[in-house]
């Protein structure tokens, strides 16, 4: 290389020993074709792999002249291409992207309407976390680019979610991507909306002006690629002025699935301490709760932050449901079993329902206006609401689908 | 070295003749029934010993070693009970070198990175070869094809019987002891070096022509328990530091955080239960890699929710056996090594904490042995094969990586699982066959991954036992979860690049050779 000629450099990932993860850097030159430094882990395994995997992609970005230098720790194919194509970036070309392979099967679309007791946040810049995510039995996985991912790495936070919706198993999970507020928040959908997520987090939420940005940009993305699968929205009130207006925002669009809520910015906000009984909060959170079943969507409770306090989280969680609450936030996979088991109807709920239930039918079949359990007279509203306990045991496997037939009273 | 090599009953090339010994090649398990008699050591006589009882040596090791009588070619043996805190192997072999001997043999019950300076000594001629777990640099020195005579990897209870079978000569022992008196009575249950169970110089006790205790801590006799016994010694050598303390055991064996451990962890747990194994007066043995202690945390929790207790639990100990024992869901351990300062502690103080030895519980030719009493066991692998064939000692690129231990010998327990992550990394663990042969696919019965559970179809009654307890574990064959595994890491890894020259063997319990160990290129 001579000293004129001009070089760009770009560097990604992490050079520290992070598992799952590896460094690159690039030097893009004017000649001498693409040259290839590589240190991996797993090189007997898969040197020659990854070798192959990088002169690919170098030609589909249009690279002819580079070096690249690898330092790698294991990392998969999906973290690889999100490394080298952030580098690339890095380096000043900014147009071509790299996608990795997709997945053999397309990930389901989800209902508006289905089981969201538990959503995992995982950081949206750290792989390790991704892999093996959909293990823990999560009804919803949330790859989150706000809070856990630090300024200067938003941009390949971005490109490694978007190469995770895209070939990441997340198994049954709803996938779920917290965007960033504002202007950054729309590139982030710029990269993730053509891999089909099934629903935005809208962070900081206090406008109704922020809910239709979204709605429109994931409205105008998805025609560009011919997508018709739903992508719902969750904006996360955090302020007192987006808990005021929780109704309208909840109301901002028919893509809003769920409304939830923030209590660490929300505390914050207010200038008051987070506590584990929750008294500051116990307005706003039950003004959600009002909000969100006026609007006719899901009503879902923050994190409980004490990973190492399952007692804690169990009460916390009966507590949200005892308010309204549909589903909770987790930040550790161990925290999702125990937020499933409160939120599941205990053994005495549902062997009530499944009377108050058969009762009704009973009545109906007789032609009776009037239900009655026993002495009791039974009310249009608590058979709705055995009628939603039965449902429930039921999707939960609590009670077999065939119950009538099975009850032998 | 040219072996002529041969093909075992399971397919694998093995050589007839290891550093001049012929060998038996593996002919499946329990196929060969051994006959003769055991060998024995010398007559001694009390008139050569002093009537004080007092065989305190002050002229240090090295002249210990004079009068033992080392000369160039001998075996010398040492264990591995104060693990990478032991200081005593490589003063032995210093000594060794200063005496200006040559071609020895070291005869580790294990080895430890702390045994790095053994390269030094093959290099200058004073070590030949090591039979004896190799791991670190030694594995990384062997597999480079540098070490001059074959690695012999014996389990625990196959060291015991290739000294009882005379298939090893020990010449001298040098048995490092953390407490011991004049006499050579020693045990590890006290003293700054503390490190539970002496069990593995047991043999060579017994067996060696000439036996050397050495020890940092000499107390008044009688030094009880004795689980080396005075009978057996020549020597008692004092020196300042047997080991380094804080490497001996660890202060608190920490448990694993990583989400996939854990659950690979509660899963086995739950397989216990849910196949009926875990009831009143059961037995398990784990060890003390994360997910074994994880899967004890576990199962603490449902005995103590079934209200059932075991009577008796098989160590590696550490805090979490411990636990159980004191908290009354358990009426015995019994412990083959101590691994912290807890186990340490209790095996001091708990007439119900035992120690054990290869051969109460590893030792195939013998009349029984305790790990085939043991109801379940759980234990680790480097790779299982979707015939369920693992391996322990070898990495999937060939190099040398663990010894055996008592693994091989922990196979005969009533239900035998594998709990191991289907990867590490991008280093798929579920493969199409193993690099190296260590455990035969029919006395493995059950493989945990985080991505599902694989039980071997030998055991039908585990599965017919799930089943009937409705269990909600995910089953599913070894050959789904390889899949899965080549589909997340982008195909199927490249095999070892490995020589013609063999520079190991894996011996089976029997004495066998079950599979070699390759030169990695």
């Amino acid at each position: 290389m001579t000293a004129k000629e001009k070089m760009t450099v770009g560097e990604a990932g992490r050079r520290e020993n992070v598992r799952s993860d590896l460094w690159v850097r690039v030097a893009l030159h004017d000649s001498g074709g693409v040259e290839l430094q590589v240190r991996s882990r797993v090189e007997p395994y898969y040197g020659d792999a990854i070798r192959a995997q990088l002169r690919s992609m170098c030609e589909a970005l249009g690279i002819e002249n580079a070096r690249v230098e690898v330092e790698d720790q294991g990392a998969l194919p999906f973290t690889i291409a999100a490394r080298l194509e952030c580098a690339v970036r890095r380096a000043g070309m900014r147009d071509e992207i790299a996608l990795p392979e997709p997945l053999d099967h397309a990930p389901p679309a989800t209902p508006r309407e289905r089981l969201r007791r538990s959503r995992l946040y995982l950081p949206g810049n750290d792989p390790k976390f991704m892999i093996n995510a959909l293990l823990h039995g999560a009804d919803g996985i949330i790859l989150d680019l706000e809070d856990s991912v630090a300024a200067q790495e938003k941009d390949a936070a971005r490109l490694l979610v978007r190469n995770a919706l895209r070939s990441v198993d997340f198994g049954d999970a709803e996938r779920m991507v917290r965007i960033n507020p504002g202007k950054v928040g729309l590139e982030d959908l710029d990269a993730i909306v053509p891999q089909a997520p099934n629903l935005i987090l809208i962070p900081k939420c206090e406008t109704v002006e922020q809910v239709e940005k979204v709605d429109e940009h994931v409205r105008a993305l998805q025609k560009d690629a011919n997508q018709e699968h739903p992508i719902w929205l969750m904006p996360i009130l955090e302020t007192a002025l987006g808990v005021e207006r929780a109704l309208s925002i909840a109301s901002a669009s028919p893509r809003v699935a769920a409304l939830t809520i923030g209590l660490e910015d929300y505390t914050a906000d207010l200038g008051v301490e987070r506590t584990t009984e929750g008294r500051e909060s116990l307005h706003a959170r039950m003004r959600l709760v009002n909000a969100a079943k006026a609007a006719g969507v899901q009503a879902i409770d923050s994190v409980y932050s004490d990973v190492g306090d399952p007692e804690g989280l169990r009460r916390s969680t009966l507590e949200a449901k005892a308010l309204g609450f549909e589903g909770k936030g987790c930040i550790h996979p161990r925290q999702i079993d125990v937020i499933h088991a409160a939120f599941a109807p205990s053994d005495t709920e549902v062997a009530k329902a499944r009377r108050i239930v058969a009762a009704f039918e009973a009545a109906t079949a007789q032609g009776l206006g009037v239900v009655s359990l026993g002495t009791k007279m039974i009310d249009p509203p608590v058979v709705k609401r055995a009628q939603h306990t039965v449902d429930l045991a039921v999707l939960l496997g609590l009670l077999a689908p065939d119950w009538r037939e099975r009850d032998t009273n | 070295m040219k072996a002529s090599m041969v093909e075992n009953a399971a397919g694998r090339s093995v050589p007839l003749e290891v550093n001049g010994r012929e060998q038996l090649p593996f002919a499946g398990v329990g196929q060969l029934p051994p006959s003769g008699r055991h060998v024995s050591a010398p007559i001694r006589s009390r008139d050569a010993y002093p009537n004080d009882g007092n065989k305190v040596v002050h002229d240090g090791l090295r002249a210990a070693l004079e009068r033992a009588g080392l000369r160039d070619g001998m075996t010398l043996s040492t264990h591995h009970h104060l693990r990478n805190g032991d200081f005593v192997a490589n003063m032995v072999l210093e000594a060794a070198a200063s005496l200006g001997v040559k071609d020895l043999m070291w005869f580790p019950s294990a080895s430890f990175p702390c045994h790095e300076p053994m390269i030094q000594h093959m290099e200058s001629g004073v070590l030949h070869h090591i039979e004896g777990s190799m791991n670190g640099p030694l594995g990384d020195y062997a597999s480079r094809g540098k070490m001059r005579g074959l690695g012999v990897l014996r389990s625990h209870g196959g060291r015991w019987q290739a000294i009882q079978d005379g298939e090893v000569h020990v010449d001298i022992a040098v048995i490092a002891a953390p407490a011991a008196d004049a006499f050579g009575n020693a045990n590890g249950a006290r003293g700054p070096s503390a490190c539970g169970s002496l069990g593995f110089a047991l043999a060579d006790s017994m067996w060696a022509d000439h036996v050397i205790v050495v020890t940092d801590n000499l107390e008044p006799f009688p030094c009880v328990p004795w689980q080396i016994q005075g009978n057996h010694v020549d020597q008692v050598v004092v020196v300042e530091r047997i080991g380094d303390p804080s490497k001996i055991v660890s202060g608190t064996t920490q448990i694993t955080r990583s989400p996939d451990r854990l659950l690979i962890a509660e899963y086995t747990a739950r397989f216990i239960q849910d196949a009926g194994i875990m009831r009143e007066g059961f037995s398990f043995q784990a060890g003390a890699g994360g997910i074994a202690l994880a899967f004890v945390a576990s199962l603490k929790e449902m005995m103590k929710d079934a209200g059932v207790k075991a009577r008796f639990v098989r160590g590696g100990s550490t805090r979490y056996l411990v636990e159980l024992l004191e908290n009354g869901l358990t009426d015995f351990i019994l412990d083959g090594q101590t691994f912290d300062l807890d186990g340490v502690r209790s095996i001091h103080e708990n007439p119900r904490h035992v120690a054990t030895s290869p051969f109460t519980s590893y030792n195939d030719h013998g009349k029984g042995n305790f790990a085939s009493l043991v109801d379940a066991v759980v234990l680790g692998a480097t790779e299982v094969d979707v015939h369920f064939n693992a391996n322990v000692v070898t990495h999937s690129d060939g190099r040398l990586l663990h010894g055996i231990g008592g693994w091989q010998n922990c196979l005969y327990s009533g239900c035998t699982i594998l709990a191991v992550p289907s990867f590490r990394d991008r280093i798929p663990v579920i493969v199409d066959s193993v690099t190296t042969l260590v455990g035969p696919s029919e006395l493995i019965d059950v493989v945990v991954t985080e991505r599902g559970i694989a039980v071997n179809p030998r055991r039908k009654d585990l599965v017919d036992a799930l089943s009937r307890n409705k269990s909600k574990l995910p089953l599913r064959t070894l050959d789904e979860i390889r899949r899965d595994v080549e589909r997340l890491c982008g195909g199927k890894p490249a095999l070892p690049k490995l020589g013609d020259r063999p520079i190991a063997v894996v011996k089976w319990v029997d004495g066998s050779l079950l599979d070699t160990v390759w030169q990695v290129l």
